[in-house]
């Protein structure tokens, strides 16, 4: 399949940055989006030019480190997959395809597409650990939680911290990351010492880096590479609400 | 604003069924005593008072998160397919609440102003039934209403996402209850102009007759 690519080229975060325009060739519509843009920087690096800078680190889905807009939508078309996963095929032959960095002012590029995405880790270290010492890895059957609540927790820490739902937010709200944590500990028996300072800490923290307000029109859970549920955020307002008036 | 905008519904209800007597057929006469009590109600003229500035608190925290989330990006997305995954009405609250804003300016304008502050000649039901003789009058209360069906689709249900009370088990009786404040209540205020248009106008008695 060949492609058009429009990217966005930064040289450094005081750069101004601009679109540049590349053709590339002959790329396998089993190829992911990352390995398409491997195939190109080899041959920017052949012609003795900069390579695009991106993120990366797994390439299957687990580890939050890629992210890229691509044709207005995080992670590309299609729902629940990573900037990795997202295979050629899911494009048309030809197609121009425009990728661009997460936009966010809490998330400054860097270079190219990277963004810096240290203000997630801040508002991790304000709330997002527990304080239990819980000792070794217990036996399954051994801890008193039930399934449901198990699940629930689960599916909340399913969250790897790629900023997908801030970048597809119209506000660039943080609010499902932080919802995302905080459900995930709230939920727990381990995460019960520090249940009201987290919600009130994470919170404030999230204000602090300029993230906009969520307005509930869940573009974060549809773009979500975890599908993590905006019930999260619906559980993160009831344990803040909570934590205030107690 | 969830707390504001929940109460502002309330209050939509309570108006819808109070303005329903404008359809009882007697020339006015129950709909003038409705006015005349909320005129001179003391409990009705406190929760006034109340009414007046959660409408003030809800569009300015609106505005000042509206301004806010724009700051929060402060460099637009070349591309950005927002609506593939986004509802409309979700989209548009700001436009919406701003018409609604406005509208509600010319609305107290032209019946609460002069009914309950300047003193009107004519009774209520007359000035009801003179306003909506306008095309254009009448014409914009259905526009302003269509712009409330769509941000109180937004709102409702956000409302209670706000207060942390959806995803909870209930949320097909929540979904029922919120097409009743998006849906059935501005149509029934809709209705009002559109009837008063067509039927009850005030020099119109040809025009309907002619229309039938």
């Amino acid at each position: 399949m060949n492609f058009k690519l429009k990217i966005w080229r930064q040289k450094n975060s005081t750069d101004k940055g601009r679109f540049v325009e590349y053709l590339v060739k002959n790329i396998s519509p089993d190829a992911s989006f990352l390995e398409m843009l491997d195939v190109l920087n080899v041959e920017l690096t052949r012609r003795g030019e900069e390579p695009v800078a991106f993120d990366h680190d797994c390439r299957e889905g687990i580890c939050g480190s890629c992210g890229i807009m691509i044709n207005g939508r995080a992670h590309g078309p299609g729902h629940g997959a990573a900037t990795c996963e997202l295979r050629m095929r899911a494009f048309q032959d030809n197609e121009t395809i425009v990728a661009e960095p997460w936009r966010a002012k809490p998330f400054p590029v860097l270079r190219d597409l990277v963004v810096d995405r240290s203000s997630f880790d801040r508002i991790m270290v304000a709330g997002g650990y527990i304080s239990a010492k819980t000792g070794g890895v217990p036996d399954g059957n051994a801890i008193p939680i039930s399934k449901p609540i198990a699940d629930q927790a689960m599916d909340a820490a399913a969250c790897i911290g790629c900023g997908a739902c801030v970048a597809a937010c119209p506000n660039s709200s943080a609010m499902l990351f932080v919802a995302a944590k905080v459900s995930h500990l709230a939920l727990l028996p381990q995460g019960q010492p520090e249940r009201k300072s987290r919600v009130e800490r994470m919170v404030a923290q999230m204000d602090a880096e300029g993230f906009g307000n969520c307005s509930n029109n869940y573009a974060c859970e549809a773009e979500c590479p975890k599908e993590i549920s905006v019930s999260n955020i619906a559980r993160m307002n009831t344990e803040y609400i909570l934590a205030k008036i107690r | 604003m969830s707390l504001t905008g929940l109460f502002l519904c309330t209050f939509l209800a309570e108006h819808l069924a109070g303005n329903l007597l404008l359809f009882v057929n007697d020339g006015g006469e129950m709909y003038e005593k409705y006015s005349e009590f909320l005129v001179s109600n003391p409990v009705i003229r406190t929760i006034e008072i109340v009414l007046f500035a959660s409408i003030i608190w809800h569009a300015l925290s609106g505005f000042v998160v509206w301004l806010q989330n724009r700051r929060a990006r402060p460099v637009k997305y070349e591309e950005y397919r927002l609506g593939d995954n986004t509802e409309l009405a979700s989209r548009m609250t700001m436009l919406s609440g701003s018409v609604i804003f406005f509208f509600l300016v010319i609305h107290l304008g032209s019946f609460f102003v002069p009914l309950r502050v300047t003193g009107s000649d004519v009774g209520a039901y007359h000035l009801v039934q003179e306003k909506f003789s306008s095309l254009w009058f009448s014409g914009f209360y259905v526009l302003a209403l269509l712009l409330l069906a769509y941000h109180l689709r937004h709102g409702f249900q956000s409302a209670f996402q706000t207060l942390g009370l959806r995803g909870k088990g209930y949320d097909s009786i929540l979904s029922a209850i919120a097409f009743i404040f998006w849906f059935v209540i501005p149509l029934g205020f809709a209705s009002i102009p559109v009837y008063f248009y067509f039927f009850r106008r005030a020099s119109g008695a040809a025009f309907t007759l002619g229309l039938l």
